[in-house]
């Protein structure tokens, strides 16, 4: 009896080690991961990287371009994603609570956000690059993508609307205001900080994507940077992954560079984000 | 209601209309193209044909060497985050000080919002080569590489549904457990898994949806070779590469071959649907359960 008793004490301590093993993998793999993108690509990160355009000597190509056009995606995709995803949340949460249309969109939203990304790209191939006649260009990419990261923004505005309590919009509503007045001015103040956050994890997975701007057409051999979102573009994931695809080891080396510029973009916004989040739930005590 | 207030709740159901034109034009662009692809193309022939060989003088059209591929790198991605994910969640549950709970899971966080072609340089670049000294007769580009990669980065998603599906046991059940003597491991292993399980196993259907819809990891590390094959140390390809490597080349807009990819595009669509779907179902009976 006492030997099980043993047993299943040594069993409950060693698996205090394995979950911490498993808890370390995880970040062991990030580190070790981060210190092999580092060592190869930190040299390469200097001022004629980020000022060249492309070319096929691997020693002089820089992501000048690419880099604007992720600039460029990031803000056209802000401007068609938040406002839309945002209307789409405040209807749903503080208008169409009850009836059978909202909880379509609602079950609909569900559905989207599990579709693969590369869906999104057939979408778009056929409906902005063909029937709109927008083609390749900044613009379609950018639709493509805010309609990719709708889903993120609408269920992040509904939480955050939710966790604004009913009092507040009572009070709004015992003072005379209408349902807009309280929705504008009482609801989506307090629910500010949730909203905002939802947006930049929502923006900093759309400048992360490549499937779908593949799919569109956008991997093109580009040297002149665009002026306007009709022109043609690329952005650093379709960089990295054309010049992951070449056999030189100057274009590795060149793409570990380009993998650098955009985790510290994506890390950059991250860290943003979970600093609001953290700063909006200690602030905000219902 | 005034006027004012009218046309604006109109602007904003019609701002969330745009999620169900979505979903729409996604069916009606994946269904118009294809139904173009399965005129020419007996469904038979797409489900049941053992080749995939659009660009070849002699022509084949069965969708199941991608799919297997598909399945091949999306369970050895399971099969990596899985134990680990569900390892991290116990112990992040039961074991853990909440203070090391809260520092850690923002971090481990991170893992899911890395970009995915990073996955792949790292799946291409770092783990191939180290797989390549224990397995020497593997192939540059294979199965177990990214499915490895995918497996990492699906660990987040895995350890915090399965934590949520843990931390919603009752309190009730792991007291009575304590109570009769049980140890952590025992109480986490035969009572509270048990009990969550519906949770974990959502947590397990929905890693291995997205990880059949993941696609620069597999375009980069896996192959460009659609291969009936269950050998993870050989070139495969996936639906999604595929849909990939016909966007990459010149294929003519109404050709058999640019119809493929909405071929294949509506098979992925089926398989992630079924997916989502079935674990939404679970997740539904699960909620009853215990509210």
């Amino acid at each position: 009896m006492s030997k099980r008793i043993d047993i299943n004490r040594i069993k409950d301590n060693l698996f205090r080690y394995v979950g911490i093993g498993c808890t370390l993998f995880g970040l062991l793999m990030l580190g070790f991961f981060l210190y092999s993108v580092l060592r190869e690509g930190l040299p390469r990160l200097n001022a004629q990287f980020f000022s060249s355009l492309p070319s096929r000597k691997p020693e002089e190509a820089g992501i000048l371009i690419p880099l604007f056009g992720t600039i460029w995606v990031m803000v056209l995709t802000s401007l068609i994603s938040i406002p839309l995803g945002v209307a789409s949340g405040i209807y749903l949460e503080e208008y169409g609570k009850k009836n059978r249309l909202a909880s379509l969109i609602e079950i609909n939203i569900t559905n989207l956000a599990g579709v693969p990304s590369i869906i999104y790209g057939l979408l778009a191939l056929e409906i902005f690059v063909r029937i709109l006649g927008l083609g390749k260009s900044l613009l379609s990419g950018s639709l493509t993508l805010a309609l990719l990261i709708l889903p993120i923004i609408i269920v992040a505005t509904r939480e955050a609307l939710k966790a604004v309590p009913k009092t507040i919009r009572e009070a709004s509503f015992a003072l005379g205001a209408t349902k807009w007045q309280t929705t504008w001015f009482q609801v989506l103040p307090a629910s500010a900080g949730g909203i905002v956050t939802g947006v930049i994890l929502a923006i900093s997975r759309a400048i992360g994507e490549t499937a779908p701007l593949i799919v569109i057409g956008a991997m093109l051999y580009i040297t002149t940077l665009p002026s306007s979102p009709m022109d043609d573009f690329s952005v650093l994931p379709i960089q990295i992954f054309n010049w992951l695809s070449r056999p030189q080891k100057g274009f590795i080396i060149n793409a570990t560079a380009a993998i650098i510029v955009l985790l510290a973009i994506t890390f950059i916004l991250n860290g943003i984000a979970i600093y609001l989040r953290n700063r909006w739930q200690k602030k905000v005590k219902w | 209601m005034s006027v004012k207030e009218k046309i604006i709740e109109g602007v904003l159901l019609l701002c969330a209309a745009v999620s169900i034109l979505t979903t729409i034009g996604i069916l009606w662009v994946l269904i118009s193209e294809s139904s173009v692809f399965f005129a020419r193309v007996p469904l038979s022939e797409f489900l049941f044909d053992t080749q995939w060989t659009p660009f070849f003088a002699d022509k084949h059209f069965g969708i199941l060497p991608l799919v297997t591929g598909t399945l091949l790198t999306s369970f050895i991605a399971i099969a990596v985050a899985l134990p680990i994910g569900l390892s991290i969640a116990v112990y992040l549950n039961e074991y853990a000080p909440k203070s090391f709970r809260s520092t850690i899971k923002p971090v481990l966080e991170i893992l899911a919002a890395i970009p995915t072609v990073v996955y792949g340089f790292f799946a291409l670049m770092v783990i191939t080569p180290f797989l390549q000294q224990i397995f020497p007769q593997m192939a540059g580009f294979n199965a177990l590489s990214p499915g490895i990669v995918m497996g990492i980065m699906i660990i987040p998603m895995i350890s915090s549904l399965s934590e949520d599906a843990l931390y919603a046991v009752p309190t009730s059940l792991r007291e009575a457990s304590y109570g009769i003597g049980a140890t952590r491991f025992q109480t986490s292993f035969k009572v509270l898994v048990p009990a969550a399980s519906s949770g974990i196993i959502v947590s397990v259907i929905l890693g291995i949806s997205r990880a059949v819809g993941e696609t620069m990891i597999v375009a980069i590390a896996a192959g460009q070779q659609p291969r009936l094959t269950l050998n993870p140390l050989v070139p495969v390809e996936t639906i999604t590469t595929y849909i990939v490597q016909v966007s990459l080349g010149d294929v003519v807009q109404g050709s058999i071959e640019y119809q493929t990819i909405f071929a294949a595009g509506i098979a992925l669509f089926a398989l992630t649907f079924i997916l989502n779907n079935v674990s939404f179902y679970i997740k539904k009976k699960f909620q009853e359960k215990y509210e």
